[in-house]
């Protein structure tokens, strides 16, 4: 399965250089390194002439603060045509966590960006609803990023 | 139903008109029927939605950051109280992960085992969703009848694992520990009496027109729109998809097993109802197939770094004591690496991105939950329909806020 999605996005990126920078096979599961500009590009021509027609997951990672670019996110695409998976890599710089939204391509994507800038404060750009979600409104930070402290910068209250 | 609170900030810019037909309709967090601490704001037009926005994260308790903090062994344990009805399915989705980065393998006794309990497992969930479910509409004796079923097989997880809601029975690498004496008599006993119990929840349910009036036509949400909102599970299915993730990417050696896939075509209450009760009798069908299947064997796989030994190893066998002792002690590193594994839990697909930086603790773990995904696209089914019909609606998405929160 993995060595047929690997011909097709070694193809894939023969034809377009410029949306696939790097590609990683490891443990059966294929990475497509993404520059942030061709995100919206490449998923939409996926879901709509490759048949991966569902996002099954966007999560943010954060490889540490000394890390330079910082931040990943991730996009696993699965397709219920062909049961395959694709993972694509967004890698983000700390002074600039922007990447475009992919809600215009797949509506699931609304509640994953949210999460993601919830935990990360990675923003998504053209995102109709861009707030926190699983947090407070009022909480200071991003939890999931390395340096924040695992039980937080002061104790928080709900008063 | 519960009143608009005024000190809960609204969502929506148009605020209450009281003059006008609008107004908007805070239910829960404490409602019953939100299954937890799910908080809807409703903005009705009489008695129709207009629109429906979901507020979550009271139940949020940092799991996925506490994973950063643990040994990957004792992950094992913050999965279980995810996903509280479906805790082995969690537990399989965590190991498998870390297995796939460790690139370790099962032996046969414990995969069989494995999918005995996952299935078991989900018998165990869709009875709490069927007895909620029809709570929430009104038929009060179906839930007691759900929780007897439910109690066995919780018996049964306890008499196996110690621990009835919350088991860490999978390990990385195989089991805790082996099923104890007569275990596969005891299953037999359930699996003679589930059948029957199967026949009188068609009775009690199925057939009541009743319970037919209230789901059939219902929050409809088409394939089209069903994948394009990520919905997985049962609730896929219910809208005329056909995928099964033990079928189409089978793990645990699934694809060995004789079992159908269930699918409605209608995307309505009922058609979900259908797929989950269908569901049933085809987990019944391979927990049965996996009985026959249980031969003695070892149950954890041969990783001595990785496994803890056994007892009496340890007794007589100097290695074993210090890798005993180093796994307790500073636990195991796996070395630089990223999985997406993804199985078919209770609710739809349970996804965990494990990230590992060769150091004894994940440097990231993410849960897909599958009732997150399935509760984002419930405007999509809730607009246009009355304010009894939402609680019809999520009691047929089957969400666990403990997964939607983390």
């Amino acid at each position: 399965m993995s060595e047929k999605i690997l011909e097709f996005v070694e193809k894939l990126k023969a034809e377009n250089p410029a949306w696939i920078t790097d590609l990683k096979d490891a443990r059966s599961e294929i990475t497509a390194f993404v520059p942030r500009e061709a995100i919206v590009d490449v998923c939409w021509v996926l879901k709509t002439k490759h048949d991966f027609d569902m996002l099954a997951d966007l999560c943010g990672a954060d490889r540490g603060p000394e890390e330079d670019p910082r931040f990943e996110v991730n996009y696993h695409l699965f397709s219920t045509k062909h049961f395959s998976r694709l993972r694509l890599k967004v890698l983000l710089s700390e002074d600039e966590p922007n990447v475009p939204t992919v809600v215009t391509v797949w509506k699931t994507a609304n509640w994953h960006e949210r999460e993601t800038y919830d935990m990360f404060g990675v923003i998504f750009d053209g995102h109709p609803d861009l707030k926190r979600i699983l947090l407070p409104s009022d909480f200071d930070g991003h939890a999931l990023r390395k340096d924040y402290p695992l039980r937080g910068y002061e104790p928080y209250s709900l008063t | 139903m519960s009143v608009a609170v005024e000190n809960i900030p609204s969502q929506f810019e148009v605020l209450d008109q009281p003059l006008e037909s609008q107004m908007t309709l805070s239910m829960g967090p404490q409602h019953p029927s939100t299954h937890g601490v799910l908080r809807l704001e409703l903005q009705l037009d009489g008695e129709m939605v207009v629109k429906t926005v979901a507020d979550i994260g009271y139940l949020h308790t940092g799991m996925e950051k506490l994973f950063e903090y643990k040994k990957y062994q004792q992950g094992i344990v913050i999965t279980d109280r995810m996903d509280y009805l479906n805790p082995l399915g969690n537990n399989l989705a965590y190991v498998m992960a870390a297995e796939k980065l460790l690139d370790l393998e099962i032996p046969e006794r414990a995969q069989v085992i494995r999918v005995m309990f996952c299935e078991l497992q989900r018998i165990a969930s869709h009875m709490v969703w069927l007895g909620t479910h029809a709570l929430d509409i009104g038929a009060m004796s179906v839930f007691f009848y759900c929780f007897r079923q439910r109690e066995k097989i919780l018996n049964l997880i306890e008499a196996a694992s110690g621990g009835r809601m919350t088991p860490s029975y999978f390990r990385i690498g195989g089991l805790m520990m082996d099923l104890p004496a007569g275990f596969d008599r005891r299953v037999k006993q359930f699996l003679e009496d589930f059948p029957a119990a199967m026949e009188m929840f068609e009775t009690l349910v199925t057939g009541n027109t009743l319970w037919q009036s209230r789901t059939k036509g219902i929050g409809v949400i088409t394939a089209e729109e069903a994948i394009d909102w990520g919905l997985t599970g049962p609730c896929l299915r219910g809208s005329n998809v056909d995928l099964d993730l033990r079928r189409d990417n089978p793990y645990s050696g699934y694809e060995t097993y004789d079992f159908e896939v269930p699918v409605e075509p209608d995307g309505d209450v009922w058609a979900r109802f259908r797929v989950r009760m269908r569901e049933l009798y085809e987990s019944y069908k391979i927990v049965r197939q996996a009985v026959e299947r249980l031969k003695p064997g070892p149950i954890k796989a041969d990783a001595p770094k990785v496994v803890l030994p056994d007892r009496d190893d340890m007794r007589k066998h100097m290695d074993s004591l210090i890798h005993h002792f180093l796994i307790v002690a500073e636990g195991f590193s796996i070395p630089e690496g990223e999985v997406y594994h993804a199985i078919e839990g209770s609710k739809g697909e349970l996804g965990v991105y494990m990230k590992a930086d060769g150091t004894p603790k994940p440097s990231r773990v993410h849960f897909r939950g599958p009732s997150f995904i399935n509760l984002s696209a419930l405007p999509v089914m809730s607009e246009g329909e009355m304010v009894a019909d939402v609680v019809a609606i999520i009691g047929s998405l089957d969400i666990v806020l403990g997964e939607i929160d983390r």
